[in-house]
């Protein structure tokens, strides 16, 4: 795989790139990228929602300049979703326009031809000319079997169509396939790609998120955004607040005019960063626990 | 083993550390991490694209390669860095001769590790510190989050207090807790808080107060890990990587005992029964999808026959009536396993959040049904403490007697059995020598589709002491070893 022709000069290169598009990559997610693309195989994006995991499809694309196809994954999700499809009612109209004039043959041969070939997302991925990342997106939630429709693709970029032959890949697209975990994914997925989990954020590279996505925010509330956030991320919670939950919060609060957050407003915007009512309260309840027992003056 | 053989295009590195790799490779497999051989491979391949001098990023680049699993990557860190985080210059032991200073109460000879500049610190540099000192250095690196003066104090204190000695065959764990045993971490807690309150301008809200705690707790896990990696690296540099890796070996998460599970790995084990209880439902989800199709649905095969000039060319099906599984958890959660019934619980709340038709009993001597303390309860954390202080489960004293409860499970919910209903009992069978009582499991068996029965005990212990479990499982489908998720997994796929 050496014919490859690198997108990025060098480790340091890709995160430098990465922020540049606003997206704050630590060393492992600017390592596998670059990876990813020396050694020219897919990454499998795992980790909570909310984390970043398709936005950092999109940034990648962002920086080398690329065409994003993007193919949604769901349960039922099958091959003439996935891959490609014969346009049978044009089929039906050119054997309809012939009028029993040609031969079967000929007929038949011009039938599946690629201008009767609709191209689903995989397929026009490989089919491209201009540079492309595929991003294959909650790839969880397809049924077990259905994943085998990932694998020729994924390892050997090339899709088999068994009227036309194998549609080979002119270039190798930059591939990436996230996950929320809902599922253990097959092993022989896993096996073709590169693993990168995206975690929460520690404190301080959510704060630089926040400060940098967030226009008009202080030094001060960025800070206190994201520690109260990590505590909150330790609470015993159904779903824990994700970035862009973070980001939302952040956003509400300078729209608000804060810039000091007490126990007050924490508890009255709660329900922008927690989206389950137990949730809510149960954070509600640890912001405000013990005012009455201090009595301490409200900042 | 194939590891070393690698293709020659990748021999732009030195046989060292291919050799290393190789070992590193196999040291994961054996902590049953599985590492295919084209992982293994795409490893090899892709440290040739990293300058090896980034720690950071080789260590990416072999866990993005081995590594496909994100609860596989503490035990693949531990493994890592026995391998090669300990190898690098700034990890070269500091003090001349380890044995010398290694006595609990002395303080000869101690001297502070040269990087980290010891900012405001009283003593700094070369000299001698008492354990006051020591005290007060961590103290205000804790209170700055100065985290090179962690690192350096971390180091002090394992040399100081660990009590290591070469050759002694105790395994980190006790090192570990002897050397924060005597930091008193929980003390300087307090003490940290007591500073920053007097810090601030104005008094602390409880809020920010509880955003420091948490700062300072967030520092104290780092302080501990570095210690701990302190450890570690003084093991390895005693007894070789090869050695220790064994060791210091971290369990897989699905290899963890639940009847041991430490709180941290509970949480973990708690997180991983959601997939597997989806899957148990895909299981037998799918099973309904494969089966035969429904019969002809001839209104809707006429109608797709209009697109081919009315030749029903496609004809259509009805869909199967599918069969809806009725489960019945009869679970107990007596003192003895303890453990095992607070996990058996998450599995409940996760089974019966999959299917519709879930009925959850627990007992200890009596015998209740829960069904309703885990039906539309949004927060698990409730309905477990509901499940142990609300339901009536002791019938006299509180140790567990299957007999009678089974007794109470007939008498009450017998009738609800059907020829649907799959049983399944969780518990260890230890019956304090009380009657068995086990013609009931007969009965249930007879009318049921199929009972199980999960032991959280190691099978060698099955039948030993109180333990009847072999006569209950003679009435049952299945009897089956479940300490941990892989054999809980294991059931789960061959239930289908």
């Amino acid at each position: 795989m050496t014919d490859i022709d690198a997108r990025f000069a060098d480790l340091a290169g890709v995160r430098a790139s990465l922020a540049d598009v606003n997206y704050l990559a630590d060393d492992g997610i600017a390592g596998i990228v670059y990876l990813a693309d020396r050694l020219g195989k897919p990454i499998l994006v795992e980790g909570p929602a909310g984390t970043g995991k398709t936005q950092l499809a999109k940034s990648v694309a962002d920086i080398v300049d690329a065409r994003l196809i993007r193919l949604q994954c769901y349960e039922g999700l099958d091959e003439s979703k996935a891959l490609y499809e014969w346009n049978y009612k044009k089929q039906l109209l050119r054997i309809q326009a012939e009028g029993g004039e040609a031969s079967w043959g000929e007929v038949e041969e011009d039938l599946f031809s690629e201008e009767f070939l609709l191209t689903r997302p995989l397929l026009e991925a490989i089919r491209a000319s201009d540079p492309v990342v595929l991003l294959v997106d909650e790839v969880d939630r397809v049924e077990v079997e259905t994943e085998a429709l990932l694998l020729e693709i994924l390892s050997e970029y090339q899709v088999s169509i068994p009227e036309l032959g194998t549609v080979e890949a002119t270039q190798v697209p930059l591939v990436f396939l996230t996950s929320n975990g809902t599922r253990e994914l097959s092993e022989a997925l896993k096996r073709r790609c590169l693993y990168l989990y995206i975690d929460y954020p520690d404190l301080e590279r959510e704060r630089q998120i926040v400060t940098a996505k967030v226009p008009g925010i202080g030094e001060d509330l960025a800070d206190q955004v994201a520690r109260i956030v990590r505590t909150v991320r330790q609470l015993d919670l159904k779903k824990h607040p994700s970035v862009s939950e973070t980001l939302d919060w952040a956003r509400t609060l300078v729209l608000l005019g804060v810039d000091q957050i007490d126990a007050e407003t924490a508890i009255d915007t709660a329900n922008v960063l927690l989206k389950y009512r137990t949730d809510i309260e149960k954070a509600v309840k640890e912001f405000a626990d013990n005012p009455e027992e201090l009595a301490g003056p409200e900042a | 083993m194939a590891v070393t053989e690698s293709p020659s295009d990748v021999g732009r590195k030195s046989e060292p550390l291919l050799d290393l790799l190789g070992g590193f490779i196999l040291e994961l497999r054996n902590a049953g991490i599985p590492v295919s051989l084209t992982e293994n491979l795409d490893a090899m391949e892709a440290v040739t694209h990293i300058p090896l001098a980034d720690r950071e990023a080789f260590k990416y680049a072999l866990g993005a390669t081995l590594v496909k699993n994100h609860s596989h990557w503490r035990a693949f860190e531990v493994v890592f860095e026995v391998y090669f985080s300990l190898r690098g210059p700034e990890y070269e032991i500091m003090d001349t001769d380890p044995a010398s200073s290694l006595g609990e109460d002395e303080d000869q000879d101690a001297k502070m590790p040269g990087q980290g500049d010891p900012q405001g610190a009283g003593g700094g540099g070369g000299a001698a510190l008492t354990p006051e000192q020591l005290a007060e250095m961590l103290f205000k690196a804790l209170l700055q989050g100065d985290e090179a003066m962690l690192r350096a104090l971390a180091r002090q204190a394992v040399m100081r207090y660990a009590g290591m000695e070469p050759g002694r065959p105790v395994g980190g764990t006790y090192y570990l807790y002897r050397t924060l045993r005597n930091l008193d971490l929980d003390g300087m807690l307090e003490r940290l808080i007591e500073a920053s309150r007097e810090q601030a301008p104005s008094n602390l809200t409880p809020l920010e107060e509880r955003l420091e705690r948490d700062e300072f707790n967030d520092r104290m896990d780092r302080l501990k890990k570095e210690v701990e990696a302190e450890i570690r690296r003084r093991l390895v540099a005693d007894r070789g990587a090869e050695a220790m890796a064994k060791t210091l070996r971290k369990p897989l998460p699905e290899d963890v005992d639940f009847m041991h599970a430490s709180r941290e790995e509970m949480v973990n084990l708690r997180k991983a029964i959601y997939p597997l209880t989806r899957k148990l439902a895909v299981r037998l989800a799918r099973k309904r999808r494969h089966g035969r199709k429904g019969p002809l649905d001839f209104r809707n095969t006429m109608r797709h026959s209009l697109s081919y000039g009315g030749v029903p060319a496609e004809p259509k099906f009805k869909f199967p009536r599918p069969a809806k599984p009725e489960i019945m958890v009869v679970a107990d959660i007596s003192g003895s396993v303890a453990a095992f019934a607070r996990f058996t619980l998450h599995l409940v709340y996760a089974i019966s959040s999959q299917f519709s038709k879930v009925r959850s009993f627990v007992f200890i001597d009596g015998l209740d049904e829960v069904t309703g303390f885990f039906e539309g309860v949004e927060d698990i954390g409730e309905a477990v403490h509901r499940v142990n202080t609300e339901a009536d489960v002791v019938w006299v004293d509180g140790h567990s007697d299957y007999g009678h409860a089974f007794g109470v499970f007939w008498e009450k919910y017998g009738r609800d059995v059907g020829p649907k209903t799959t049983v399944l009992i969780l518990g260890d069978a230890r019956n304090n020598y009380h009657a068995s009582q086990s013609w009931i499991l007969k009965e249930v068996k007879h009318r049921s589709r199929k009972v199980f029965w999960l032991n959280p005990e190691p099978r060698a212990y099955w039948d030993t002491g109180d333990s009847i479990v072999g006569e209950y499982g003679t009435w049952c489908d299945g009897v089956h070893e479940v300490r941990n998720l892989r054999q809980l997994e294991a059931f789960v796929e061959n239930l289908v």
